[in-house]
């Protein structure tokens, strides 16, 4: 295990080496750079001089192979480097965002777990009936409503019946718990129950084909409890692929948001991407990029530990 | 006059009545009630995050608003006045009879944020930045200053700008809402300093910025005004989207946005908060025009370009876009409502500002035709992927063409890949758009200028003709004279050679909460921002 573990680990880096070389280089296949779209974006008239002055400020003058080296010996040393918009350390415009993002990923994690678990086994073991039924237009309208919509039909209940807002700002919930839960709940309430209708649709048919296995009926024919079938033996099986797919959606949730992000106003990783992308701010894109990769490659790796955990049939080599 | 015994009791009363109703008189009521009152917070919303925090650096409003508390200039516009000009950090100030020195003498006891006083040579080192940048140093608006020869500090308060040639706009450039007044000290040791650090003489001090959420400032105590600002702190937050920027204001979470919101979002605000609300509005020193590349055929033709502008009922486009867009203001290359604009009666002789448009739409098809343009002839607009106003405009803009037979397909960018292919002529036209800081054609005619001298000219052409009137009024010290080199530039610009032309000129709204007093809407969303006018009447 401890091999397999390491062999992992190992394998990310030229993974996210190859990831750093094609966001490196589509990113200037992209017309236009952020200066031209600082002074034309703006209508201002500036000249050729002042032009070439900012590129060069943001090293744009330099050959790419130059630019691609520096950016790379820097990620070696863990110096992500600057902003070309705002001049500030990458490192500190991703952690002021990523608190909110982690903890709003959570949050929607946490509510599509609840909604989801207890639904979709419910939803199996009464197959076919009023609850069964409930259940799947419940999900397949969590399907097809988008959360940001449900976000724009929160915020209007909110200002058309109540006056109010959520908090336009972000405070930790290590300061203020209270106005950090005002804040999240509803997005991680909007998305969660996106989130929650995949995972019950899962959890409903995982549950039904486990049901079915040859174990469940043994375990019946031994005049086990119900209870004890389902919790041990049935829920404990169907969770492997329910885990993997909310293992994906989470580590999507950390820099996916970008829709809901806006809708809420929230300062995440998501609407920084989009800003950072609109801008040409190509070292916040590169850096984003790794970054939300490495979320992806550190919870598929976490994902398949667990299965491992959960399913003593799964040995790694 | 004698007064009698018998009518001095009637008059006495009637002195009497009359001062009663003077003091229950509305007009009095609104005069007390517009007394400045001290203290609290004003939160506002901003449509963007700022870049650097470097006023000669950046272009972008999103910097300005929130950082531009902090800082005082030399000369500013009259917050209530606009387009007065009125002494920030300088007293007073002289011209030479030649035009090409001016003097300005510097208010003394000005204190920066750190306690130091601010002085001619913090002055002299502010503008040595933005007219002669270091080498490393970017700054947006050193073409503006390009006809400063140099600046001295005869003493520590007075400083002096020698000009090659007289500039008719130079003075006005100096009320620049960018150009912030640094510490002649910083910038000896870090030319750049300021673009990650705040310091600055304003009336607000710099408390907390977190990129991306929120920028809070509080009342400087030793700010040179005494009484000012009266807002003991404000707060802006960073509302990119239009939507929940809206949602802001209506909930009361933010007061007011400053740059302002288009026809549909002032009425759901207005809606949502009655009489609490109050709207203000402006001609905006900002339009959109039309830009065609006069290297491809059939746009190489002037009358190819004279007949597009003249299919254009700009009137009609007035009464129906106004209502759902920023779009409002039939103008030429100058701001309705501003001192250089052209009169109404002259304006509508140009090709396209006429107010008969079936007369009009003849004579465009009629140049078409003679110019080799069949009938059906296709074309592609290149448009920004924003739907206001340039969406609006462009759906606009095609129906217009349509009326004269022309097919015109709409193409809408996102921003990097519609400037880099206006700017590589990798179109046929294009919406173009120029929002200025004030109403100066040393400004407004840039974009207009000769490829080679203007990055901001799409056409691509080369016109010396145009070239030299802008040399030309840019140095006229008479104004009427100046004025009589505009006509000449609008019409050759718009009319003869119809390279570029406008659409429409923007209207500014600003729908915001009652409370928020002493603030007054200027045609540009650049200036009038250092909120120190700016109280709370709860």
């Amino acid at each position: 295990m401890r091999q397999y573990i390491l062999k992992r680990v190992l394998l990310m880096i030229p993974t996210l080496l190859g990831v750093a070389v094609l966001v490196f280089f589509l990113l200037r296949v992209l017309p236009g750079d952020i200066v031209e779209l600082k002074y034309a974006g703006t209508g201002t008239y500036a000249p050729k001089q002042a032009i070439e002055r900012e590129r060069a400020q943001l090293g744009l003058d330099k050959p790419l192979w130059q630019q691609f080296l520096s950016w790379i010996w820097g990620i070696v040393r863990f110096d992500f480097g600057q902003s070309m918009w705002t001049g500030r350390p990458i490192t500190h415009e991703i952690a002021i965002r990523l608190e909110l993002s982690v903890e709003l990923a959570l949050m929607a994690t946490l509510v599509a777990v609840l909604i989801s678990i207890p639904l979709g086994t419910l939803a199996a073991l009464r197959q076919d009936s009023w609850v069964d039924y409930f259940v799947r237009v419940f999900s397949i309208a969590g399907l097809a409503i988008p959360s940001f919509w449900l976000g724009i039909l929160m915020i209007l209940v909110f200002i058309i019946y109540f006056r109010w807002l959520p908090p336009l700002t972000f405070t930790s919930f290590w300061v203020n718990p209270k106005a950090n839960l005002m804040q999240l709940v509803w997005p991680a309430l909007a998305v969660g129950y996106r989130y929650s209708a995949v995972a019950t649709r899962m959890t409903r048919s995982a549950v039904l084909e486990v049901l079915r296995e040859d174990y469940i009926r043994t375990a019946r024919a031994k005049g086990l409890w119900e209870k004890v079938i389902l919790v041990r033996h049935a829920l404990k099986n169907a969770l492997l692929p329910v885990i993997t797919v909310i293992g994906l959606e989470f580590a999507f949730l950390v820099g996916g948001l970008v829709v809901t992000e806006q809708v809420f106003n929230l300062n995440g990783i998501g609407k920084l991407f989009v800003e950072a992308i609109s801008q040409r701010d190509y070292t916040m894109v590169q850096s984003l990029v790794l970054l939300t990769s490495f979320v992806f490659i550190f919870v598929n790796f976490v994902v398949d530990l667990i299965n491992a955990w959960l399913d003593p049939r799964i040995r790694y080599q | 006059m004698e007064i009698s015994d018998r009518a001095s009791p009637k008059i006495i009363i009637a002195a009497i009545l009359g001062l009663m109703m003077l003091i229950c008189s509305p007009a009095t009521q609104a005069a007390e009630k517009e007394t400045p009152r001290s203290g609290g917070e004003l939160v506002f919303a901003v449509g963007g995050t700022p870049p650097s925090l470097d006023g000669h650096r950046e272009t972008t409003f999103a910097m300005l608003h929130p950082v531009a508390p902090h800082y005082s200039t030399l000369l500013r516009f009259d917050p209530q006045g606009y387009p007065k000009i009125v002494g920030d950090v300088a007293e007073s100030w002289t011209a030479s009879k030649d035009g090409r020195t001016y003097t300005f003498k510097i208010r003394r006891g000005i204190k920066f944020h750190d306690g130091s006083e601010l002085t001619a040579k913090d002055v002299k080192a502010t503008y040595d930045k933005i007219i002669f940048p270091p080498e490393g140093v970017a700054s947006a608006r050193q073409g503006s200053y390009a006809v400063v020869e140099s600046i001295e500090t005869p003493d520590i308060y007075t400083v002096v700008f020698h000009l090659k040639q007289p500039s008719a706009s130079f003075v006005a450039n100096l009320a620049s809402p960018w150009n912030f007044v640094y510490k002649a000290e910083i910038l000896a040791k870090d030319p750049r300093w300021y673009e990650k650090n705040v310091m600055g003489s304003g009336p607000f001090i710099f408390v907390e910025h977190v990129s991306g959420s929120h920028w809070i400032g509080k009342k400087n105590p030793d700010y040179y005004m005494k009484g000012r600002p009266y807002l003991d702190g404000y707060r802006a937050i960073f509302i990119r989207d239009t939507a929940p920027r809206v949602a802001a204001v209506r909930s009361g979470q933010a007061l007011i946005e400053f740059r302002g919101f288009n026809p549909a979002a002032q009425e759901d605000i207005v809606k949502t908060l009655g009489n609490k609300a109050v709207v203000q509005e402006s001609p905006w020193v900002c339009n959109l025009t039309v830009s065609m590349n006069t290297e491809k055929k059939p746009f190489s033709d002037p009358r190819v370009r004279r007949a597009l502008t003249l299919a254009i009922d700009r009137w009609g486009a007035s009464k129906a876009l106004s209502k759902i867009s920023l779009m409002k203001y039939v103008g030429g290359v100058f701001r309705p409502g501003s001192e250089f604009a052209t009169p109404e009666a002259e304006l509508t002789k140009l090709a396209g500002f006429g107010k008969n448009i079936e007369a009009a739409r003849k004579e465009a098809k009629r140049l078409l035709k003679e110019a080799g343009v069949s009938e059906g002839f296709s074309f592609t607009l290149k448009n920004r992927n924003v739907k206001e106003p340039y969406e609006v405009t462009g759906v606009y803009l095609i129906d217009q063409w349509r009326q004269v037979g022309l097919n015109v397909n709409h193409v809408q960018q996102e921003e990097g890949p519609y400037f880099n292919d206006l700017r590589q002529g990798n179109y046929d036209a294009g919406i173009d758009f120029a929002c200025d800081f004030m109403d100066e054609p040393d400004l407004q005619l840039q974009k207009f200028l000769s490829a080679d001298k203007s990055p901001l000219n799409y056409g691509r052409y080369k016109d010396s003709v145009l070239d030299d009137l802008y040399d030309k009024q840019s140095r006229a010290t008479n104004s009427k004279e100046r004025l009589k080199l505009l006509r000449q530039f609008e019409k050759r610009v718009l009319d003869e050679q119809a390279y570029q032309f406008h659409v429409l000129w923007w209207q500014r709204i600003v729908p915001h909460w009652a409370k928020v007093k002493g603030w007054k809407v200027t045609p540009s969303h650049y200036v009038n921002q250092d909120l120190r006018d700016v109280w709370l009447a709860e």
